[in-house]
């Protein structure tokens, strides 16, 4: 599937002189989006009491995500859920690519940043948005003044880490596949066979590990940071 | 006595950095652990707050992993997109 000699995503579809490309992550990252809206369509179509089918499984989705956001981050906050459960749904789909053969597209840093900037500007509307400006640029020289530049690191340090940990682990499990599917075909191929037939069953374990356990634990990770970080900023500091 | 080219000597000492950054992961080990202990003494002491306690248990394994994670682009970007060679 993968090999270690392009570690980094390939341009597919090159503009004007090649100077403006689409590389196979923003197309991977495409398809999920149409897959994702396409389902929600299929399911929405006609709408019944008794649902069945892929209302159902619609349905149980929804109001999954709905009580998590709720449990989490308090009955309020309920309109946050919608975009909760994008990033969730769309994170799962994203890191596991690597199970239907394609190159896992938040591999890529660009994607990885983009999620987590997203994520940034949530946090600061919404924290905008509860304190009004002055009460935002005030609770930075919260409860001394001197605190003011090691604050304003730590809200830009959030985003950098939580981009890098998405993109890190996934990563790393990418660079293990690799090597593991090409080493079993060096070594089927010291066996004396033009097909790597040992590439058949053995890579599973590492399969169910790095493509199915590890990007569920990153998308919970990334949206449970998230939801942390938005119900924080809503919540001003009671005790002062 | 032949002498190393700059290349070859960028590149060598490169590799030996690549393999050196990783000792963090030395601490990753200890760190994770740590929490990974007190997860499991939480649950023994209260068996009905298993689902929360491993939820939180798995969201403080994964941010004590973040600064392993540093070192481990570190040592990626040096071994597979190394700047130093269009340095020279």
């Amino acid at each position: 599937m993968h090999s270690t000699e392009h570690l980094g995503p390939r341009k597919i579809i090159g503009f004007f002189d090649g100077t403006v490309f689409i590389t196979e992550t923003v197309l991977l990252a495409l398809i999920i989006a149409a897959v994702m809206i396409i389902f929600a369509l299929l399911s929405a179509r006609k709408l019944e009491r008794e649902p069945k089918g892929l209302q159902l499984i619609a349905e149980i989705i929804v109001s999954t995500i709905y009580n998590f956001t709720t449990r989490t981050m308090g009955e309020k906050n309920k309109k946050f859920a919608p975009y909760i459960g994008t990033l969730f749904i769309f994170l799962l789909l994203a890191n596991s690519a690597g199970l239907f053969g394609f190159r896992p597209v938040t591999a890529d840093v660009n994607t990885a940043f983009a999620l987590s900037i997203i994520t940034f500007c949530l946090i600061q509307a919404s924290s905008m948005k509860s304190k009004g400006i002055k009460g935002h640029i005030k609770h930075y020289g919260d409860p001394y003044p001197f605190m003011f530049p090691i604050k304003i690191i730590e809200d830009v340090a959030f985003p950098i880490s939580l981009a890098f940990r998405l993109f890190g682990n996934i990563t790393g499990g990418m660079i293990v596949m690799a090597l593991a599917f090409q080493g079993l075909e060096s070594l089927s191929r010291n066996l004396g066979s033009k097909i790597p037939f040992l590439q058949f069953l053995i890579p599973l374990p590492l399969n169910l590990f790095f493509d199915v356990f590890e990007p569920i634990l990153q998308a919970f990770i990334f949206t449970m940071l998230t939801m942390s970080f938005v119900t924080m900023a809503t919540m001003g500091h009671e005790d002062h | 006595m032949n002498l190393v080219t700059p290349e070859a000597f960028v590149l060598g000492l490169s590799a030996i950095g690549a393999a050196f950054t990783m000792v963090a992961a030395f601490g990753i080990g200890i760190g994770q652990g740590l929490v990974g202990m007190k997860g499991v003494e939480g649950v023994s002491r209260q068996p009905e707050a298993k689902a929360d306690i491993l939820q939180t248990m798995l969201v403080g394994q994964a941010v004590t992993e973040t600064t392993g994670i540093f070192a481990f682009i570190i040592s990626i970007i040096l071994l597979f997109a190394n700047p130093f060679i269009g340095m020279l």
